[in-house]
């Protein structure tokens, strides 16, 4: 059992690098406005959403702080989810030649997948700071936890597209629950509200999703401009680890049963 | 001598999945237990290859050659039985793996080269080599879906053939591309076999497997019906084949 894709002794480094550089190269290269695109979307959103939530429905006790810049720090992780989430769980699928073909280690294919969604998510990561700065955030120190959160986030995303995409290959509906969970997922982060309107009650359950605390922590850094309250540092840092953990195992005990079932 | 490639005792199914690959089926699956047949691709096969031997499987389809050059990839697993490799394999089995049209010829041999386990040093100094022997440096920088379909098979080989394997795996790719092309493929491989390297080439053609291989394995419906020295079995093979025609 061990003998199992023994052949491959590659360079990891330079695979991942390759890989991910194919996916950014083949999604822009058919686009005119190429990266661009990156940035429209999110700043449509943000458009859209503060005028609904501001103009046609009225405001929360966030209004404080300059709304647009509210609004896409939840968006931001939201999307990153969403995309990475999708991709990854049907990234052995999407890649059956690969699996058929090449005797790589299969967890590259899905980690991949999340990765490269990180392209657009540094993109869109640097226009959120941008616009912060002109709304008069400015760097401090505490962006140092920037980095950790969102390494521990995209741990976290890695962990989940091991184990749907492996699950995927033997359910093929495993995707169209994905994209169930994601459309539910809009309206329990809290994206276009703030956390302090959450009734008390219903605290914890939000403390606990893992994309909610990302938000939330990105709120504490880049518009109250504190550290990230530890409680949602270490929720995400367990959920990393549970997922990686889940996922990782879950994967191996599936996969070398792909080549048959792709 | 010492054995770079053994399978002992090698058996390995495939169940068909046709259409069970939905939730519905899954689950009324739980309930009505139905074994599926299985397909026996190989059963019971043992041999072993030298370091630096050639050796040739030959048979109709579904023999089980390509299962075969499958299991000694890593690709798939045995039901029973152990396989043992020794060395870095390239495999000459569907070449292009991971190849995108969009993307330019240059760009998939580095891909590609990642994928067949290149090093970033090797992929960047045996980049003038892959181009050369792929003979199509005028358009390396255009996108692949401008490449005729042997263009794309020669840059396909070239790579597979700079990563300097210990052991080859040879499908009958080598039918693709013109004439000049295959007489170069076929140089290569000879080439491979002076250096000493491991050779396993799955043919139909008898002729092909007695020009290159010291042995040879006649397989039939995943079983292996002779082997031994390369000559003597394709004679027993090709009297087989007349016999049934």
């Amino acid at each position: 059992m061990e003998s199992f894709q023994r052949s491959w002794k590659g360079d990891y480094l330079f695979l991942f690098e390759n890989l991910i550089l194919k996916d950014f190269r083949i999604r822009y290269r058919n686009m005119s406005l190429g990266v661009l695109w990156s940035l429209i979307n999110p700043l449509v959103m943000m458009s859209v959403m503060t005028f609904v939530f501001r103009r046609v429905i009225g405001g929360d006790d966030a209004s404080h702080t300059p709304y647009p810049l509210f609004v896409l720090t939840g968006l931001v992780p939201f999307n990153f989810f969403t995309g990475a989430f999708i991709s990854g769980t049907t990234s052995i699928i999407d890649n059956a030649g690969l699996i058929k073909r090449v005797p790589v280690p299969r967890e590259v294919v899905p980690v991949t997948s999340v990765l490269s969604n990180c392209v657009h998510l540094t993109i869109q990561i640097a226009l959120l700071l941008v616009l912060g700065a002109i709304w008069g955030v400015r760097p401090g120190l505490n962006w140092l936890w920037l980095p950790v959160i969102w390494a521990l986030y995209v741990a976290f995303v890695c962990g989940l597209a091991l184990g749907a995409s492996a699950i995927n290959v033997f359910v093929r509906d495993t995707r169209y629950v994905v994209e169930s969970f994601n459309l539910v997922l809009f309206w329990v982060v809290p994206i276009f509200y703030s956390f302090n309107i959450i009734p008390e009650k219903y605290r914890e359950i939000y403390r606990f999703n893992p994309v909610a605390a990302l938000v939330m922590a990105m709120r504490n850094i880049l518009i109250e401009g504190i550290p990230p309250a530890f409680s949602l540092v270490r929720n995400l840092a367990i959920a990393a680890l549970v997922t990686v953990a889940a996922g990782w195992f879950i994967f191996g005990r599936l996969k070398s049963r792909f080549y048959e079932h792709i | 001598m010492s054995c770079v490639i053994r399978f002992d005792r090698v058996t390995k199914s495939f169940v068909h999945h046709a259409g069970r690959m939905l939730l519905r089926e899954r689950l009324r699956h739980l309930f009505h237990r139905a074994p599926a047949e299985p397909f026996y691709a190989l059963s019971d096969v043992s041999f072993r290859v030298e370091a630096g031997e050639s050796l040739g499987l030959i048979g109709g389809n579904g023999a089980g050659k390509s299962t075969i050059l499958n299991l000694a990839t890593g690709l798939v697993q045995p039901d029973s039985g152990t396989i043992e490799v020794r060395g870095r394999v390239a495999a000459l089995l569907e070449l292009g793996a991971g190849f995108h049209p969009d993307l330019t010829g240059a760009e998939n041999v580095r891909i590609n080269a990642a994928l067949m386990g290149l090093h970033r040093r090797e992929a960047m100094e045996k980049f003038e080599e892959i181009v050369d022997f792929s003979g199509i440096r005028e358009s390396i920088h255009e996108p692949l879906r401008t490449y005729s379909s042997g263009m794309v098979m020669r840059l396909a080989f070239a790579v597979a053939v700079a990563t300097e394997p210990d052991i080859l795996l040879v499908d009958e790719v080598l039918g693709v591309g013109d004439e000049a092309f295959y007489q170069k493929c076929l140089e290569r491989i000879r080439e491979f076999q002076k250096a000493g390297k491991t050779v396993l080439l799955a043919s139909h053609n008898a002729l092909l497997i007695r020009n290159f291989c010291h042995s040879a394995l006649w397989m039939d419906q995943g079983r292996v019906v002779a082997s031994g020295k390369s000559a003597e079995v394709m004679d027993a093979y090709q009297e087989s084949v007349i016999a049934a025609s």
